[in-house]
């Protein structure tokens, strides 16, 4: 039974790792007004270049940090569009979902012999605890990912910054009143080109969480919905660090039941037991969290001299 | 001047602006991997006309893009972000096919009834998104998003049922071939219809080699009457209303809740119609069990976006995309370039029609310059 529930709390932490990042990307560049609808795309271009960095370095740190910057340079394009030249914020997202793994592919097939698929990676990001050998099974399961707590202590400091300081205060007027923050003199279009990038950047993180750790090598179907399902989580979690985390976790929890579950104890069919995290998230959206209300101006594009 | 500002401003324009800066950047990364991009894009064009049965694949791949693109572009005029799509076309292929294979009555009756399915299955899963919305306040894209992966899993869930499985397959039976809406199935492979084909070469190798079917004038169709609902009828003028500004359209009267679940519901059933059209058009009539979305949906936002939501431009960025889907994998196989730089290309398309609203004001300018001039 202790076996069991450890278990639910490793798997659960271990999926929504990527979400977390993924999700926190996203509430950082809509609170600043910008819709991103690209997460996928970036988390995809993260992942690759995360695997790739590492299994030609040998050093997955640096390829968790070549895969934020990888997905900053694709938000570099998204905000270059939507602020500067004030496109259609979905479209480009959507155009972002198709060049990232277009480029992922496009360059693995140049890496790695024309195949789809990276090599495996020889070294993982780390535990916690590193290799503990003794002990449980019950306490090993705690053991988890380190990107749990980084995907944790970054919705912290995004709930600090974006809050409790000055910065963070003036990313908020600029998601929900451009104009009105453009007369106090912050610049939309810095506080803008910032967020979007660091969004950029999370999600990058995101998607090398997954190659870096969870799948240790890159496939074609590495990212696949994530992306999407973070950016269900900015929605459901209200725009907020916590409530995109929680809503992350929640859907991490559901995978790890589905996980649990179809360990063959239980007569339901693995495919049935798969939706059980989407129906959940709809059910849970019926039942407690009602109407979402995005920032004001989220998706506009500022036009100075407009109110 | 003021000719160079109205042609700026043509949305054709901007569509066209963004396909020359699509072969540019493919250029660029073609040329930076070491590849000829001159010998990459005489690839793609000839894989999608050196032969007229390319050219009809390529027809062929384009109907249900073109399908799902109205489905998104119809959505979008009410401010509603179909992303749902795939989910819509997954579940109406599911019901399409368990239904085909099921029914077997004579065609006359089989067609309709499956047709209809496909869009009633379609309809009903963008239906749950507009009640959602409508009912609860749930964002579309949420609910979209989630509904995606439940259709693949209840889809995959039925393919491996035993009363549908076909055995050592990964799919379900095929549909009875009275549901096959391909151009005279039977005829062409008679005596009488191959002593036909034979004189006539290449109509032979379309009509042989390819499945023609009926879906692409069904595509051309529903884009007709889509622009005749939308811009003709009360029902579109509230819809799109609503879309334009949702506070202004409840002021006058307009029942906005009931209008979102109308344009969801309709948005569904052209995905659905695109599903249907699929299963019963083209081999292997069946469905297959998923292991990743096959982005018959996804491929619609795009297209649906190049087309900048106009329903006739949905067919040409359908063609446009399902000739170089189809073609691209021509640049692998006679290059040995990665195929992938038909995403490349498709998504930098749809990145520079982002940015089209930059044309417009450079139309604005242009105008205005001369305007201040005479």
């Amino acid at each position: 039974m202790l076996e069991t529930i450890t278990l639910l709390i490793s798997i659960t932490f271990m999926y929504s790792a990527p979400l977390i990042f993924g999700a926190l990307g996203g509430v950082t560049s809509e609170r600043a007004g910008v819709v991103n609808i690209g997460i996928e795309g970036m988390m995809n271009i993260g992942a690759f270049v995360g695997t790739a960095v590492c299994f030609y370095s040998g050093n997955p740190w640096l390829g968790f940090l070549m895969a934020g910057l990888a997905g900053g340079l694709l938000a570099l394009l998204h905000a270059v569009a939507s602020v500067t030249f004030k496109a259609d914020q979905t479209i480009s997202g959507i155009a972002l979902n198709l060049i990232g793994p277009g480029f992922s592919l496009f360059l693995c097939r140049m890496f790695f012999d024309g195949a789809t698929m990276s090599k495996p990676i020889a070294n993982k990001l780390p535990k916690i605890f590193g290799n503990i050998k003794t002990g449980s099974t019950a306490v090993k399961n705690l053991n988890l990912d380190i990107t749990a707590v980084l995907a944790a202590a970054l919705a912290v400091i995004l709930w600090f910054v974006l809050y409790k300081t000055k910065w963070g205060l003036r990313v908020r007027a600029v998601g929900e009143h451009p104009a009105a923050a453009d007369s106090l003199g912050i610049s939309v279009t810095k506080i803008r080109y910032t967020c979007v990038l660091l969004s950029g950047i999370f999600a990058g993180f995101g998607g090398g969480c997954m190659t870096l750790d969870i799948i240790p090598q890159y496939t074609p179907t590495a990212i696949s919905g994530q992306g999407f399902i973070a950016l269900a989580a900015v929605i459901f979690g209200k725009w907020t660090p916590y409530g995109a985390y929680g809503a992350c976790i929640l859907f991490g929890f559901a995978q790890a039941l589905t996980v649990v579950l179809g360990g063959g104890k239980f007569a339901i069919p693995s495919e049935i037991l798969a939706m059980l995290p989407y129906i959940l998230t709809i059910i849970v959206l019926i039942l407690f969290v009602g109407r979402a209300v995005a920032p004001k101006e989220d998706g506009i594009p500022y036009e100075k001299g407009t109110r | 001047m003021q000719l160079t500002a109205k042609i700026l401003k043509k949305p054709i324009t901007s569509a066209l602006i963004s396909v020359v800066f699509g072969f540019l950047v493919a250029a660029v990364v073609l040329s930076a991997a070491g590849y000829n991009p001159w010998q990459a894009f005489g690839a793609l064009f000839s894989g999608m006309f050196a032969k007229p049965k390319y050219f009809s694949n390529v027809i062929i791949k384009a109907t249900p893009i073109i399908l799902t693109g109205l489905s998104v572009a119809f959505a979008f005029k009410t401010s509603l972000f179909n992303i749902g799509a795939e989910g819509q076309y997954i579940f109406a292929a599911m019901v399409v096919t368990l239904l085909g294979m099921k029914l077997n009555m004579p065609a006359v009756l089989q067609i309709p009834v499956l047709v209809l399915a496909g869009v009633a299955a379609g309809g009903i899963w963008g239906g749950i998104v507009g009640i959602l919305k409508a009912k609860y306040g749930i964002h579309e894209v949420i609910t979209s998003i989630m509904l995606n992966w439940i259709a693949l899993y209840l889809s995959n869930y039925v393919v491996n049922l035993q009363a549908f499985h076909q055995p050592n397959s990964t799919g379900t039976y095929p549909i009875n071939t009275s549901g096959y809406v391909m151009l005279l199935p039977t005829w062409k492979y008679s005596d009488s219809g191959k002593a036909f084909l034979k004189r006539i070469p290449w109509l032979k190798e379309v009509m042989l080699k390819t499945d023609v079917n009926f879906g692409i004038l069904v595509a051309v169709l529903m884009a007709v009457l889509m622009w005749f609902v939308l811009y003709r009828t009360t029902k579109g003028f509230e819809m799109r209303a609503v879309g334009l500004n949702r506070d202004a359209a409840e002021f006058v009267g307009i029942n906005v809740n009931r209008s979102l679940l109308e344009s969801m519901v309709i948005s569904g059933a052209l995905s659905g119609l695109a599903a249907a059209m699929s299963v019963m058009g083209m081999a292997p009539h069946n469905i297959s069990t998923l292991a990743a979305f096959e982005n018959n949906g996804f491929n619609g936002l795009s297209v649906a976006f190049i087309a900048g939501g106009s329903p006739v431009g949905c067919i040409f960025a359908g063609l446009l995309f399902g000739g170089f889907l189809y073609g691209g994998k021509n640049v692998q196989s006679e290059i040995g370039a990665p195929s992938e730089i038909i995403d490349i290309m498709i998504g930098t398309i749809v990145f520079f029609v982002a940015l089209s609203t930059v044309i417009s004001k450079i139309a604005d300018r242009l105008a205005k310059g001369d305007a201040s001039h005479a």
